[in-house]
C-alpha cells in the first residue's frame, strides 16, 4: 500500500466540510486566548489543505469519488462528487487559506483591528462553504453552499461596523442574496421542473428536455442569477466589499467569493448546459458580448481609480469577464482556458492585494496618487506587487499566461475574431492600470518628507505575500499538468 | 383503553373544555392554573397523536356525539385534512404552555392568571373543536368560542391599547362569524341539512340557484375576515403587537390557520372544485388577493420599527402564500399550502418566542430595544435568525419546503411570473429580517445595563422550535407526506 494517500477520496470528502466547520467553533471558543487562537487557525488551514490533497490521487487518476449526505426531497439531496474544476478550485482555496490565514495574522494584529476572533471564526466558515460548492455534486447543494458563502461574509464585510462599512455590507449582501434568490433559484426550481434532474453532468442535462428559446432564458437565469461572478450591471458588490479588512478582500474577494462565482459559471455551462447545447442558444451570444464590455468597461474604470483596492476591485471585475467569456464561448480550450485563469488570477491577485494590505499597515496609505517612491523604501512589498501583476497581465515567464493563450486560442478557432481583439485590448488597459502603481512606486522619487519612516510591514504580512509572488511564476510550468487535468471535465 | 380510543375524537374538544372552568377555580394559585393548563395541552397532544394513529390505521375517524347519526346528531370527522391541523393546535400549545409561565408572569397581572390560563384553554378548545368537527353550524359555534376567548386574551396585554386591539378584533370577527352564520343559513334552506357531507352530496342539485352562490360568497368573505386576507386584515397586526407574548405566539400560530382550513373545507370538500374553480373562478379573485396580500404587507413589515408589528404583517403575507396555493386549484398547490400551514406555524411561533424572549429580559420589542441584543442574548438572537431564515425560506430549513413545493405548484400550472414573484417577495422577507440582524449582531448595545440571556425556562421552548424548523427542513417526509395524503383527499375526483 502506498502512504499516499493516507485515507479514502470518500472519506476525506465530509472531512473537508468538517475540518473548517469545527475549526471555526474552536476559534471561536479560544476567543481569550490570541496566540492559541491563531495557531490553531494555521494548524487546522495546514489540515485542510492536507485532506483536500488526500482526494487529489483518485480524481488524478479519472475517478470521480461521491457521497450522499442527506436526501431532503425525493430526487433532491445533499451530495457531493469530485471532478478536475472542482478538485482544483478546492485546492487553490485551500492553500491559499494558510497563506492567507498568516498574513491576516500580521495584518490584524499589525492594524490593531477589533474582534478578531469573530473575524478569524468567519473566515473559517466562509472556507467551510467554499469547499461545498467546489465539491457539491447537484446544483441544489452548490446553492446551499453559495449562500452560506454569502452570509458568512456579510460580517467580514461589516466588519469596522462605521456607517461606511455597514452600507457596503448591505449593498454586497442585497446583490448577491437577491440575484441569487431572485434569479438563481428561479432556474434552478426550472431546471428540476423541466429537466427532472439537477446533477451536475458530463455532456450537460438540458437537451432533450428544454426548448432552445427557455435554455436561452434559464441561461440568463442563470449567469446573472450568479452575482458572485460580478457581471456587470450586477458587479457593484464587488468594489463595495473593499471596506473589508484587506485579508478578506485578499482571499474571498480575489479568489473564494468571486471564483466560487466565475466556478458555478464554469459549472452550469459545462455540466448542466454542455457546451453543445449551448452553442446553440440565443443568448449565449448576447451574454459573450456583455462579458465583452463588463470586461473593457471595467478596465477603463479602474484606470480612473486612485483608490489602490478600487482599482483591484474593478480589475477582478473584469478579470471575472475572462472567464465567463470563455465559458461562454462555449468552446474547449476557451473553457480550459476560465478554468485555468481561475487557478492564475487566484494567485496573482491574492499578491496584488496581499501588497496593498502590507502599504496600508507599513505607511496608512490606500491611495496611489500618495505612493510616490514607496517601493524604495519597501522592495519586496513593490517586487512582489510587480510580479502579481505581471501574472495578471498574462506576461511570461508567468502562469496567467496560459490561461489567457488558451482562451485566446479558444475565440480564434470558434471564429469569435472579435473576442481575440477584446482579449488583446484588455491586456494592454490590464498594463495601464496594473503597472502605474509600480511604476510610481519605484521611479518616482518620494514627496518631501512624507516617506520618512516608512519601512516594510511586518514579517508575517510580507512573507506570505513573497510565496504567492513566487507561486505566480512557478505556474507558468504548471501548465501542462493543469491541462491535462481540465481535459478531463471533456472525457479526454 | 378501548372506550378512550373510542372516544378520542369527542376527548379532543372535551378535555380542554372542561378543564377551563378548573383552572378558572384556581384563580388564586397562578402556579396550580399553569401546571394544569400545560397537563391539558400536553394531554390534548397525546389525544391528537392517538388520533393520528387511527387515522392512518382507518382512513376516516366518524364520530357521532352522543351516539345521534349524522343528518339529525353531530358527527365529528378526523381524516388526513384535519389531522394535519389538529396536530399543528396541540403541539404549539405544548410547547408554548412550559415558555408561558415566566412570560404571562411577567406581562399580565397577577390576579388574572387563573381567568389567563382558563381563556387559553378554551381558545385551544374553540380551534380544536373547529378543525373536528363535521357539522357547518357547530364550525361557527366554535368560531365564536374561539373568539371570543382570544379577544379577552388579547386585552389582557400590558400596554392600554390592547384593550382597543381586541375591540378592534371582536368587531371585525363578529362580522366575519355573521357571514359565515349566514352562508350557513343559506345552505341550510337550499339542503336542509348542516352536516358538511351531506351537504357536499346535495349541492350540485341546486348549484344554480344564486341562494347557494350568495351563501359561497358570504362564507368566504366571513372566513376570510378571519383568517385576516388582504385587504380584511387589519385586525390582525395591532391584536398581534398589543397581545402578551405567548397570546401572540399561540394566535399567530393556530387561529388564522384553522380559519384557513376552514376554507379549504368550503371550498373543496363542500362546495366542490367545480362550482368553486370552474363555474364561479374563485381562482381569479384569491389569486391577485393572494399576490397583493403578499406585496403590500411584507412592504409595510420592512418600514416598522416594532418588530412585533413587523411580524404580524409578515403573518398576513404568510397567509398570502397559502392562499395563492389554495388558487392554483391542484394538488401540488394544496398541498403546499397545507405544507406551510405547518411549517409557517412552527416558524412564526419560534420567532414570537424569541421576541417574548427579547420583551421578557429588554421589556419591549423595538428595534431601538434590540441594538446590540446579539452580545446580551446570543442564544435568542440566533433562534431568532434561524427561524427568520425559516421565513425567508433558505435551504435546510422548513420554509424552503413550503417554497419549493408553491414553485412547483406554479410551474404545473404554467404560471412562470408567478413562481419568479414568489421567489422575488421572498427577499422581501429577508429585508425585513436582516434590519433585526444587522441591529442585534452588528452594533454595540447602547446602555451599558447587564442584560442576561433569557432564563431556560424561555429559552428551551425557543429553541424546541428552532430546531424543529431545522429537522423538517431536513427531514421533510413526516409533514410532506401529511400535506400530500390531505391534498389528495380534499382534491378527490379532481387529480
Amino acid at each position: 500500500m502506498s502512504p499516499f494517500p493516507f485515507m479514502e477520496a470518500t472519506v476525506a470528502i465530509p472531512l473537508t466540510l468538517v475540518i473548517p466547520a469545527l475549526g471555526a467553533v474552536l476559534i471561536a471558543l479560544n476567543g481569550r486566548h490570541p496566540n492559541l487562537r491563531d495557531g490553531l487557525m494555521v494548524a487546522i488551514a495546514a489540515l485542510l489543505f492536507a485532506t483536500v490533497l488526500q482526494i487529489l490521487p483518485a480524481v488524478l487518476s479519472g475517478g470521480r469519488p461521491a457521497i450522499t449526505l442527506i436526501e431532503l426531497l425525493p430526487g433532491l439531496s445533499m451530495a457531493f462528487e469530485v471532478e478536475p474544476l472542482g478538485m482544483i478550485f478546492a485546492l487553490v482555496a485551500s492553500s491559499l487559506w494558510i497563506i492567507t490565514s498568516l498574513y491576516a495574522i500580521g495584518y490584524m494584529r499589525g492594524a490593531n483591528e477589533s474582534k478578531q476572533t469573530r473575524f478569524h471564526a468567519c473566515f473559517a466558515v466562509a472556507l467551510f462553504s467554499v469547499m461545498g460548492i467546489a465539491f457539491a455534486e447537484n446544483m441544489f447543494t452548490l446553492f446551499i453552499f453559495y449562500e452560506v458563502l454569502t452570509l458568512s461574509t456579510y460580517p467580514l464585510v461589516a466588519h469596522k461596523g462605521n456607517r461606511e462599512a455597514q452600507q457596503g455590507a448591505r449593498t454586497y449582501l442585497v446583490l448577491l442574496l437577491g440575484t441569487s434568490i431572485g434569479f438563481q433559484l428561479v432556474a434552478i426550481v426550472a431546471t428540476w421542473w423541466l429537466a427532472g434532474s439537477l446533477s451536475f453532468t458530463e455532456g450537460g442535462i438540458m437537451e432533450g428536455h428544454v426548448s432552445h428559446a427557455l435554455g436561452g432564458l434559464l441561461l440568463l437565469l442563470y449567469i446573472y442569477g450568479i452575482g458572485k461572478a460580478a457581471l456587470m450591471p450586477f458587479h457593484r458588490w464587488l468594489p463595495a466589499a473593499m471596506v473589508a479588512p484587506t485579508p478578506v478582500s485578499a482571499l474571498l474577494h480575489a479568489v473564494a467569493v468571486v471564483k466560487a462565482g466565475v466556478f458555478t459559471v464554469l459549472k452550469v455551462s459545462t455540466y448542466i448546459f454542455g457546451q453543445d447545447y449551448l452553442r446553440e442558444l440565443w443568448s449565449a451570444d448576447l451574454l459573450m458580448y456583455i462579458a465583452a464590455f463588463s470586461l473593457l468597461s471595467a478596465s477603463l474604470v479602474a484606470l480612473q481609480k486612485d483608490n489602490l483596492k478600487a482599482r483591484l476591485a474593478y480589475s477582478t471585475v473584469s478579470q471575472l469577464s475572462y472567464i465567463t467569456l470563455g465559458a461562454m464561448l462555449a468552446h474547449e480550450l476557451a473553457a480550459i482556458g476560465g478554468s485555468m485563469h481561475i487557478v492564475m488570477h487566484a494567485f496573482g491577485k491574492i499578491t496584488l492585494f496581499f501588497c496593498a494590505g502590507a502599504i496600508y499597515v507599513a505607511s496608512k496609505k490606500t491611495n496611489i496618487s500618495e505612493m510616490d517612491g514607496i517601493g524604495r523604501r519597501m522592495p519586496f512589498t513593490m517586487g512582489a506587487y510587480l510580479l502579481g501583476a505581471l501574472a495578471v497581465i498574462g506576461v511570461p515567464p508567468m502562469g496567467g499566461l496560459w490561461s489567457k493563450w488558451h482562451l485566446v486560442l479558444g475565440a480564434a478557432d470558434s471564429g469569435q475574431l472579435l473576442m481575440v481583439l477584446v482579449i488583446m485590448l484588455s491586456t494592454l488597459l490590464n498594463i495601464a492600470y496594473l503597472l502605474r502603481p509600480a511604476v510610481r512606486a519605484f521611479l518616482m522619487p518620494p514627496k518631501e518628507g512624507e516617506s520618512r519612516g516608512i519601512r516594510e510591514a511586518p514579517l508575517l504580512c510580507v512573507v506570505p505575500l513573497c510565496i504567492t509572488a513566487l507561486g505566480c511564476m512557478a505556474l507558468f510550468l504548471a501548465a501542462d499538468p493543469l491541462r491535462a487535468m481540465l481535459g478531463g471535465i471533456f472525457g479526454n | 383503553m378501548g372506550l378512550v380510543q373510542l372516544h378520542l375524537p369527542a376527548f379532543q374538544v372535551i378535555v380542554p373544555m372542561l378543564a377551563a372552568p378548573l383552572v378558572m377555580l384556581m384563580a388564586r394559585s397562578p402556579r396550580a392554573a399553569w401546571a394544569t393548563a400545560t397537563l391539558t395541552s400536553w394531554l390534548t397532544l397525546a389525544i391528537s397523536l392517538l388520533l393520528l394513529i387511527r387515522v392512518r390505521a382507518e382512513g376516516v375517524v366518524a364520530y357521532h356525539m352522543g351516539g345521534w347519526l349524522p343528518p339529525v346528531g353531530i358527527e365529528y370527522r378526523v381524516d388526513s385534512v384535519n389531522i394535519l391541523v389538529l396536530l399543528v393546535i396541540c403541539f404549539i400549545s405544548a410547547v408554548v404552555m412550559p415558555f408561558a409561565r415566566l412570560s404571562v408572569a411577567s406581562e399580565v397581572r397577577e390576579d388574572k392568571h387563573g381567568y389567563f390560563y382558563a381563556a387559553f384553554l378554551l381558545a385551544n378548545c374553540g380551534l380544536l373543536g373547529i378543525a373536528i368537527t363535521g357539522d357547518a353550524f357547530n364550525i361557527f359555534v366554535f368560531f365564536e368560542i374561539a373568539a371570543l376567548a382570544s379577544y379577552s386574551l388579547i386585552a389582557t396585554g400590558r400596554e392600554r391599547q390592547a384593550v382597543m386591539a381586541s375591540y378592534q378584533y371582536l368587531m371585525m370577527g363578529t362580522i366575519g362569524t355573521t357571514f359565515l352564520l349566514i352562508g350557513i343559513g343559506f345552505l341550510y334552506i337550499m339542503t336542509g341539512t348542516l352536516n358538511l357531507l351531506d351537504l357536499a352530496e346535495r349541492l350540485p342539485a341546486v348549484n344554480d340557484t344564486r341562494t347557494v352562490r350568495a351563501a359561497l360568497a358570504f362564507i368566504v368573505v366571513g372566513i376570510s375576515l378571519k383568517l385576516a386576507l388582504f385587504p380584511l386584515h387589519l385586525w390582525l397586526p395591532n391584536a398581534y403587537a398589543y397581545a402578551p407574548s405567548m397570546v401572540t405566539v399561540f394566535l399567530s400560530a393556530t387561529a388564522t390557520k384553522v380559519a384557513i382550513y376552514v376554507l379549504m373545507r368550503f371550498i373543496f370538500g363542500v362546495f366542490g372544485h367545480e362550482l368553486s374553480f370552474n363555474v364561479l373562478e374563485m381562482n381569479l379573485l384569491l389569486m391577485p388577493l393572494a399576490m397583493l396580500g403578499i406585496l403590500i404587507p411584507s412592504i409595510v413589515a420592512i418600514f416598522h420599527t416594532n418588530i412585533k408589528r413587523m411580524l404580524a404583517y409578515s403573518s398576513v403575507a404568510q397567509v398570502g402564500y397559502i392562499i395563492l396555493g389554495i388558487s392554483f386549484a391542484s394538488t401540488l398547490g394544496l398541498m403546499a399550502s397545507l405544507l406551510h400551514l405547518f411549517n409557517h406555524a412552527i416558524t412564526k411561533a419560534a420567532l414570537f418566542m424569541a421576541l417574548g424572549c427579547i420583551a421578557y429580559r429588554l421589556g419591549g420589542v423595538s428595534l431601538i430595544h434590540m441594538t446590540g441584543a446579539g452580545q446580551r442574548m446570543p442564544w435568542t438572537m440566533t433562534a431568532f435568525v434561524i427561524a427568520g431564515l425559516s421565513l425567508i425560506g433558505v435551504p435546510l430549513t422548513a420554509g424552503f419546503v413550503t417554497k419549493w413545493h408553491l414553485i412547483l405548484a406554479a410551474l404545473d400550472g404554467g404560471l412562470w411570473p408567478i413562481a419568479v414573484f414568489v421567489l422575488g417577495t421572498s427577499v422581501l422577507a429577508l429585508l425585513y429580517i436582516w434590519r433585526v440582524v444587522e441591529v442585534a449582531f452588528f452594533r454595540a448595545p447602547l446602555r451599558r445595563i447587564r442584560v442576561r440571556e433569557a432564563p431556560l425556562s424561555l429559552l428551551l421552548p425557543t429553541w424546541f422550535l428552532t430546531l424543529s424548523c431545522l429537522y423538517f427542513g431536513i427531514e421533510t417526509s413526516l409533514p410532506v407526506g401529511l400535506a400530500e395524503r390531505a391534498a389528495e383527499a380534499l382534491m378527490g375526483d379532481y387529480r
